[in-house]
């Protein structure tokens, strides 16, 4: 027998015994709430589509037309680079970190004071970008300096840190840490509420059986929370990739295609040459940007369909 | 030490003794409770005094040199003592929290270093006055009002768009369009920002022409990132409604939308004041799709249909890209309306679990 919504046959039944139609008002708010839902489509439809019509000018242009006189794929390739280095760099740093607190928060501090340092981590979700941005250029940036001398010193064999270091801090480096910082939140919100179901029973099992806190921990609860963190890895190399003011505000830009993270040149990101050239530009310009937004868009939306499949296919398993 | 006796009742005299499977006992070793805490101290002094030595103390050396001696001492002695296993736990335990720790560093430089920078910036003049025709220096008014303005928009047109679809997804949303609803609204909330900034100048440019810029193109990009939170957070509190509340409200007669306007919106409604607080909370500090569609301007405007908007944080940004002849005062000006703005998003989010905690209907 198909499963039966009580509540949604109960009103039915009731408008059915009060007339046989449903009455006027249901009928014009449950329209109401279906345009509504269908509105959101249409809006994310409307991104895509906007965006296309916009850009499209720029991308069939020939190279010649185009301000700076490269064809649209050599124009935003080296930004596409910078865009993945910076964000995949800023998922690295952050995701040990961010399952790190999550551990600390669900496992290992007193529940006490747990809620308490999940605020503390979700405030840092709600400091605006520009200040973020700030921060990286007076604070972080200038700190980084003598770190990054150092990585340059003993380690310059590595490409990432062939330097010369940068005097400035305004790197890759430094925007990859900022980054980081950002996306901690929503990667460790993930990891916390994936930890926290994992089965009582699991843990509690391991724990019977001697296992050690760690033990427990290693056994039960980082394998049941896996494809969460994965995911939730995604969705913060998401928004990283769509980052735009603490990178246009820290990084000191070429259009260069490098793996040296510390340096003086770097490459742009996506959005940072939009956030850095739209409101000076105009005409094909203006469409040449449009283009390489569409380019994130379709980046950071796949992005998320994985991270969302990956959920999705967790949640009904 | 003599094993403890006791008389059993058969007057047989038995002996408790520990099980020998160790030298400790079953047990094993255990470090006392302040073993923990005396190494991390040991591990501060002897980082302290090495860093001394070799004549480069800096505290950020410091500190990493004492979770790497204290994980290194933690898990020695812990070895000797409890075993292996034991110890490996007491090493990874101590790193998580020093992780943790270090997560929090740059939220309290951040919060240190935003109150004092900003404090010098901020006077009377930061509210009173506009920047106009001031080389560095002047206030802030025209972008705290472009801010509640551009803000106060977006919230119009996001809310009722975000509660109705959110009753749609809990109410009366069934196959294929509610589970397209549910998973596009999940990737919505993951459009960048500066994508919906360019979404809205593209919008309006079909309109209005190239170069178009009004305050509410930039509520339109601020209303794409705010509708799928909002969505989000209503859902959530419109599905901890209790299916008995309807049932009964349905069982005296009332049609199903006076059901969900009389008996489940009220129930909710502390939990969608803060969802919606938390939202407006997420988008008022939004700077990249504001600097494509609102513009920068240095005098107040107070009609969203008619031209350039400054706003705070564009102003902040402005004032550090393209600083006046005295840099510092523009310096300034820029912390301070970082400051501000910090402060709205804290209130905001303060304000909005206080309303929740206040106000949420006791569910039984």
């Amino acid at each position: 027998m198909a499963r039966v919504d009580t509540t949604t046959n109960a009103g039915q039944i009731l408008a059915a015994a009060s007339g046989g139609r449903r009455r006027a008002g249901d009928r014009i708010f449950s329209n109401l709430a279906t345009v509504s839902g269908v509105t959101i489509l249409v809006l994310l439809a409307g991104v895509a589509i906007f965006l296309f019509a916009e850009g499209l000018p720029a991308v069939t242009a020939s190279a010649s037309d185009l301000p700076g006189g490269e064809s649209f794929v050599d124009y935003v390739a080296p930004l596409a680079f910078g865009t993945v280095l910076a964000a995949a760099l800023a998922t690295i740093l952050a995701v040990p970190l961010a399952v790190a607190v999550a551990l600390f928060i669900t496992h290992i501090a007193s529940p006490r004071v747990a809620l308490t340092l999940g605020y503390l981590v979700d405030l840092l979700a709600a400091v605006p970008s520009i200040v973020y941005g700030l921060w990286g250029i007076f604070v972080l940036g200038p700190a980084a300096v003598p770190a990054m001398q150092w990585l340059e010193e003993h380690l310059g064999f590595i490409p990432f840190f062939e330097g010369p270091a940068s005097a400035t801090g305004r790197t890759m480096f430094v925007v990859g840490i900022v980054l980081a910082v950002m996306i901690l939140p929503i990667v460790s919100a993930v990891a916390r509420e994936v930890f926290s179901q994992t089965p009582r029973r699991l843990q509690e099992g391991a724990q019977a059986l001697g296992a050690t806190r760690w033990e427990m921990i290693r056994m039960t609860v980082l394998p049941f929370g896996k494809s969460s963190v994965i995911s939730g890895a995604m969705l913060g190399l998401g928004r990283a990739l769509g980052e735009t003011m603490a990178v246009t505000i820290i990084l000191s830009v070429s259009g260069i295609v490098t793996f040296n993270l510390i340096g003086q040149a770097n490459p742009s990101t996506i959005a940072a040459n939009i956030a850095l050239d739209f409101p000076e530009s105009s005409g094909l310009a203006i469409n040449l940007l449009i283009a390489t937004g569409l380019v994130l868009f379709a980046i950071t939306l796949a992005t998320n369909f994985l991270a969302r499949w990956i959920i999705s296919r967790q949640m009904t398993e | 030490m003599a094993p403890p006796t006791e008389k059993s009742p058969t007057g047989v005299e038995l002996t408790t003794q520990p099980l020998a499977l160790g030298p400790n006992g079953i047990t094993g070793g255990t470090l006392p409770a302040w073993g923990q805490y005396a190494v991390i101290a040991g591990a501060v002094a002897f980082s302290v005094a090495l860093l001394l030595a070799i004549g480069s103390f800096s505290v950020g050396l410091m500190l990493a040199l004492t979770v790497v001696v204290a994980c290194a001492g933690i898990y020695a002695w812990s070895r000797v003592v409890e075993g292996p296993r034991r110890a490996l736990d007491r090493a990874v335990t101590l790193s998580i929290a020093a992780a943790f720790g270090l997560a929090m560093i740059p939220l309290f430089s951040l919060l240190f270093e935003v109150t004092k920078r900003g404090i010098p910036g901020l006077s009377a003049e930061f509210f009173t006055d506009d920047s106009r025709g001031v080389v560095g220096g002047g206030g802030a008014q025209h972008a705290i009002v472009g801010t509640l303005v551009i803000t106060g928009v977006a919230v119009v047109i996001s809310v009722p768009i975000g509660i109705m679809a959110a009753i749609y997804l809990v109410e009366y949303g069934t196959g294929k369009l509610r589970r397209a609803l549910t998973f596009f609204v999940d990737v919505m909330t993951g459009i960048p920002s500066i994508v919906a900034g360019l979404f809205a100048y593209a919008l309006f440019e079909i309109f209005f022409g190239p170069g178009v810029r009004m305050g509410v193109m930039g509520s339109v990009a601020l209303s794409v990132l705010m509708i799928p939170i909002v969505i989000r957070s209503a859902e959530e509190v419109l599905k901890i409604v209790p299916k008995h509340l309807r049932e009964a409200a349905y069982a005296l007669g009332t049609p199903k939308w006076k059901t969900i306007v009389k008996i489940v919106l009220p129930t909710a409604f502390a939990g969608l004041v803060t969802g919606v607080m938390l939202a407006t909370a997420r988008v008022i500090g939004e700077t990249a799709p504001l600097l494509v569609t609102t513009g920068v301007i240095n005098s107040l405007n107070t009609d969203p249909l008619d031209g350039r908007m400054e706003n705070l944080a564009v102003f902040a940004y402005s004032q550090y890209r393209s600083p006046g002849v005295d840099k510092m005062a523009s310096y300034d000006l820029a912390w301070a309306a970082a400051l501000v703005l910090i402060a709205i998003v804290m209130i905001l989010n303060v304000v909005a679990r206080l309303v929740y905690r206040r106000y949420k209907t006791e569910i039984r």
